[in-house]
Parts: structure tokens; sequence; C-alpha cells
């Protein structure tokens, strides 16, 4: 808390999972009254999701890698004077001149109550995490067919499986643990579909051999594989499912070096699910919304650019975790933390703790290159589009098809993700282009780069008209969760 | 080996209790998303799109597709897979989506 009721908090924290969380308590040990905000009535983020309390498991770490750590995080979170904000759904992050920021957020399981809170705060750490990639292909609409770590999430939170026989496909190594998770929770796998290969980390054997506990899990998810019999098929990909109101078996398809599928190679898999995804991407609107600078990164999606110390383009703004790249929940306690032990520095006017500063550094460094190197191997090819048929749908709000955008490309000269959307309303329906963003992006440049499509959204999350007319009416200095109505 | 998740995590199946979907009964653990009280019955769908009428349900899982949006006690456009499931809800299928309460 605030010394004063009518003083704003030190630190705004956004997101509590494995950076927001150890940003969070960081800070608070350090004297900053902290506010911490989610979206979720629980804190752990992606990673540490699990069952609620009601659910009364006796093992709630039985899905997990690592749960001490989060354990931990929360006994620190629960010792400390953090004002946790769960079911809080930030839409805006705003600053008024020369004042301090205002974060905006309704509330509700889903953001659906009339009730809009702002907080006040001297400096905001975004931990938002990220979403997961998709790429669309015939049938990935038909229910059954669920995103890869959306099958995780909810295995992880509600305890329940798409199916019980479930391929796993798609790209990256969240697939291996998506696989060995299901497996263990009861479901059969017949088999994980990469459509790279796992060759590209051994171009990069330095990264490898400086972050053992990345080989560590991998040999956990591969012994697990191996032990429910999962087969894993390299340079292939789902290129049809089966079914119309249900999944009933899916094509497997062998791809070329550019991801090309090759014509007669398909092969029937039967299965009642489907979970499917192509890694992630940054959730960075909150930030671009406000300017942050972003940089490109591999696989046609953008994450915020950084300072050594976590702080973004924009003064008293800093990023820790998967908004500023794919790395995992390890790198993203150690950015929390940085970002935390940063901020407190800024208010103080002058460093803290810098040796512990340095080693957080070097431990990121350490772990960003490697996170680099494998979103590289992962990064999808362009011949993906050569399994699209003329009626998949790309957008599934709008259900805007394959041809619709390729007209939109060849006839109407559409040359990126935004003219295509003003054109054919791919990318404008509810998700507002978070699940086919980065393949609308992929159409409308044809054969030239690919251009990340601009993670720019006016409201992070829907927000009721009732919350936003509020928004004209004086607010008064309010500080602690004022309602805004 | 864990034939079930909730086996595997040892969870305390005792505090079940009952809702509704298009009314057939369907078990639900306390805390559990409406989405997941679904799939443990086997139901993946609960809406038809607006243009071609088909069959959705949830997607990815953690509140950013809308794809599983339900209709809930008779409040549309709940995304399934937040909402906690309460004891004696009833969800309805929901045909198309309206922007009805929300801005964007
Ligand atoms: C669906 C999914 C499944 C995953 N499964 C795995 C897995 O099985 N194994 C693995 O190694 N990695 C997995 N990952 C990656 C892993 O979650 C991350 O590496 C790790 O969680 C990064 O921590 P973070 O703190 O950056 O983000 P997160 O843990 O994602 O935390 C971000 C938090 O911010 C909150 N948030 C986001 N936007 C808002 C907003 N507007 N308002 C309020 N709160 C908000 C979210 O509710 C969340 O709690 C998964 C990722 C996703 C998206
Ligand atoms: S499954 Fe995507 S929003 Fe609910």
């Amino acid at each position: 808390m605030p010394a004063s009721a009518s003083d704003p908090y030190d630190l705004a924290v956004i997101g509590a999972g494995s950076a927001g969380l150890a940003g969070a308590v960081t800070a608070a040990g350090l004297g900053l009254s902290v506010v911490l905000l989610d979206a979720s009535p629980q804190t752990g983020g992606q990673f540490y999701r699990h069952p609620a309390r009601a659910i009364g498991a006796a093992r709630p770490e039985a899905l997990h890698h690592d749960w001490r750590a989060f354990a931990e995080l929360r006994r620190r979170l629960e010792e400390s004077d953090v004002s946790h904000l769960a079911g809080h759904h930030v839409w805006a992050v705003t600053k008024e001149d020369g004042g301090p920021w205002a974060v905006h957020a309704v509330t509700g399981a889903d953001g659906t109550a009339e009730r809009s809170v702002r907080v006040r705060a001297r400096t905001v750490l975004l931990a938002t995490g990220a979403y997961e990639r998709q790429l669309p292909f015939p049938g990935w609409a038909v229910p059954g067919v669920v995103g890869a770590g959306g099958a995780q999430a909810m295995l992880k939170s509600g305890l329940v499986l798409p199916g019980k026989r479930v391929v796993v496909a798609g790209s990256g190594p969240l697939l291996l643990a998506v696989a060995s998770s299901l497996a263990t929770a009861g479901a059969q796998v017949p088999a994980v579909i990469e459509a790279s290969g796992y060759l590209g980390y051994a171009r990069h054997p330095r990264a490898l051999a400086a972050n053992p506990q990345k080989l560590v899990e991998a040999a956990v998810h591969g012994a697990a594989l191996l032990r429910h019999r999962v087969r894993l098929r390299t340079r292939s990909a789902v290129t049809e499912v089966h079914g119309t109101d249900r999944v009933e078996a899916v094509t497997v398809t062998r791809l070329d070096r550019d991801w090309r599928p090759v014509r007669g190679t398909g092969r029937r898999i039967e299965c009642d699910a489907l979970a499917v995804g192509h890694g992630l991407a940054p959730q960075i609107e909150l930030a671009t919304t406000l300017g942050c600078a972003t940089r490109p990164v591999a696989g046609g999606t953008s994450a915020l650019a950084l300072d050594g110390l976590q702080e973004t383009s924009v003064r008293g703004l800093w990023a820790a975790g998967e908004t500023g790249g794919i790395g995992g929940a390890q790198l993203a306690r150690s950015e929390g933390e940085l970002a935390g032990l940063a901020a407190a520095a800024r208010l103080y006017g002058h460093p803290v703790h810098e040796g512990r500063v340095r080693e957080l550094q070097r431990r990121r460094d350490r772990m960003r290159a490697f996170a680099e190197a494998m979103a590289l191997s992962h990064a999808p090819a362009a011949g993906w589009t050569g399994w699209l048929t003329d009626d998949t749908d790309v957008c599934r709000c709008e259900e805007v098809t394959a041809k619709s955008i390729r007209e939109a490309v060849t006839d109407l000269g559409a040359r990126d993700a935004h003219t295509v959307k003003l054109l054919t309303r791919a990318g404008m329906g509810w998700c507002q282009g978070r699940m086919c963003g980065a393949a609308v992006a992929c159409l409308a440049a044809g054969e030239a780069a690919v251009e990340p499509p601009a993670e720019r959204r006016p409201f992070a999350v829907p927000v009721p008209l009732s919350a936003l007319a509020s928004l004209d009416e004086p607010t008064g200095i309010r500080p602690d969760a004022s309602p805004e109505l | 080996m864990a034939r079930t998740p909730a086996e595997l995590v040892g969870a305390n199946p005792g505090s079940s209790f009952e809702i509704t979907m298009d009314g057939r009964p369907v078990t639900a653990l306390p805390g559990q998303s409406v989405a997941a009280a679904l799939w443990s019955a086997g139901i993946l769908a609960w809406r038809t799109t607006r243009n071609t009428g088909r069959p959705r349900g949830a997607f990815c899982g953690i509140g950013q597709c809308y794809d599983c949006l339900a209709t809930i006690n008779g409040e549309p456009n709940r995304r399934a897979c937040l909402v906690p499931a309460r004891p004696g809800d009833a969800i309805t299928t929901q045909e198309g989506h309206g922007h009805a309460r929300l801005s964007v």
C-alpha cells in the first residue's frame, strides 16, 4: 500500500506469471508499494496454471516442472505487502502529462462485470506473457482441434482432456511438453508431428551447452514420450482434419525444407482430437499502444525492444518475460527480478544490488541466446501456405477463407495484413487478429519478406460500453483500485 | 499410471455438482471453467458461427480466441474457458455471435 491513500503506488505490475511475480516480490522486498494485476483468479501465469483450491488437489505439482520455484514466489507474495488484484483484465495503460501512470482494468472472470477500475502508479512493469501462434490448415476449426498450449492450459487448470486419442502437431519445443503431459494424464498420443527438425539446435552448440536445464527438460519429456510410446515425426504437418462436427482423423503429410507439403506422402491417423500450435507470440499491445519500440523476432512476430535493465523505449515502463521475446518461465523469472531491481533503483535514484543485477543480466543473456536459436529452428518457412485449400478459413472469427485473402492480394493489390483486413474483415473479429494475424501477414507478403503484423489494438481486452462511457467523468485522486463508475 | 487428470493430481471428487448443457446434466468440479466441465462430459462445441452455422467450442483455452463464447444463464457471449462453473448453471448453445455488449 502507498503511505497515504491519495498516493499512487510505486509500481504496478501487469501479469502474475513467472515474470510478474518475480518483479512484484523483488520490488516489494526493497520497500516499494506494489500492486499486481492479473486477469486470472490465481497467480502463476501460463506455466504454473493450476486447479482452483476448491478442487482439493493433493498433488498440484504432478503436471508441472519446477513447481518449487513457483511455490517459493507464491510464499513470498503472501508474506509481502503487495496488493494482488485478481480477475482484473487490463485494457489500457495511460499517462497524463507529468503525472503517474493509470492502469485501467475491467473485472470479473471474463471481464464482463460492469465495473472498470483505475490504479495509479509511478512505474509500470508489463509482464503479460504470450499467446499461441497458429497457422491455419483445412479443418482447423472443427471441434476437437484445440491449441497445443490451450490443451495444456485446460489440463493444468481444469483437469480435462479434449479427447481420448490426441495427435499433437505444429512446431516448437512446447509440443513435447504438451504431448508428455497429455500422455501422463491418461490420453493416448499416437504421434507428435513437428514441421521442423531438431537438427537446427545442433547449429547452436554454444547456446545449448550453456543451458543445461533445457537439456534436462528435453530429456524428461523424451523419456515420458518413450514410456508412452509416442512417435515423433519431424518435417511433417497435419494438412487436413477429417470430420465435420468432431475430429475423426487427421492427414499427416511430409514437408520439404521450405515446409511445402510433398505430394503423395499423406497418411491418415485416427484420433478424436488434435492439439496444434506453432510456438508463441509476445502479448504486447498495452505497450505498443503507448508507442513502445518493438523488434522483429524469428517467425514473423514482434517483441518489445528493451534495454539492459528491461526498460522499454518509454521511460518508466519496464517489461519482462515473454513480452520481450519468447524464452520460457525460468528466463521470465530472472527478467522479472531484474526489472523489479531496476524500477527500485529509478525510484530511489541510486543503483541497488549491483552484483545481483550483473548476475541476472548474465543469466538472461545466456537464456535469451538459447531461446532465439530455438525460435529460429522452428520459424515457419514460406511453403506452409501450400497446404491451404481455397475454402480453408484463415480468420476463424469472421470466417474469411484463404481464397478471399488471396483475391485481396492478387486482384486488389493488398500487400500487408492491414490492407487485407480492411478488404476482407480478416482479423477484425473478437480475437482482433491474434489467431490469424501471423498467417494473414504471410499471405499478404507473398514472395516478399513478411512484415510482422502491427500489434496495435485500441483495447487489449474487450471493454463493456458502460466502462468506456465512464472514462469521460472526472475520476479525482482515488488511488487504490478506485471504481471509475 | 493415472487414468484421468483428476486422479493424477489427487483431486477430491466428493465436491462435484451439476450444471446443464441444453438441458442435459453435466458434472462439474469446483473451480472448473464451464468449458472444462463440458470437455469432461465429451462436449466440444457449444456455439455455431454467424455466417456458416458451423459448430465451435474452446480453442485457445486461455481467453484469447473467443471461439468458446457460450450463453450462460441466458447471458450470451461469455467466454466459457474463463467463467467458472457454478451449481445449477444453465448453458445453452449460442447461435451466431452478437457484439451486443462489448465495444470491439
Ligand atoms: C497457452 C500457453 C501454454 C503454455 N504451456 C507451456 C508449457 O506447458 N510448458 C512450458 O514450458 N511453457 C509453456 N508456455 C510458455 C510459458 O507459459 C512461458 O514461458 C512463461 O509462462 C512465461 O512467463 P511470463 O511471466 O512471461 O508470462 P505468463 O506466465 O504467460 O504470465 C502472463 C500473465 O499475464 C496475464 N495477463 C495477460 N494480459 C493481461 C491483461 N491485459 N490484463 C491482466 N492480466 C493479463 C495473464 O493472465 C498471465 O497470468 C505456455 C504458454 C501459453 C500461452
Ligand atoms: S477458448 Fe479461446 S477464448 Fe475461450
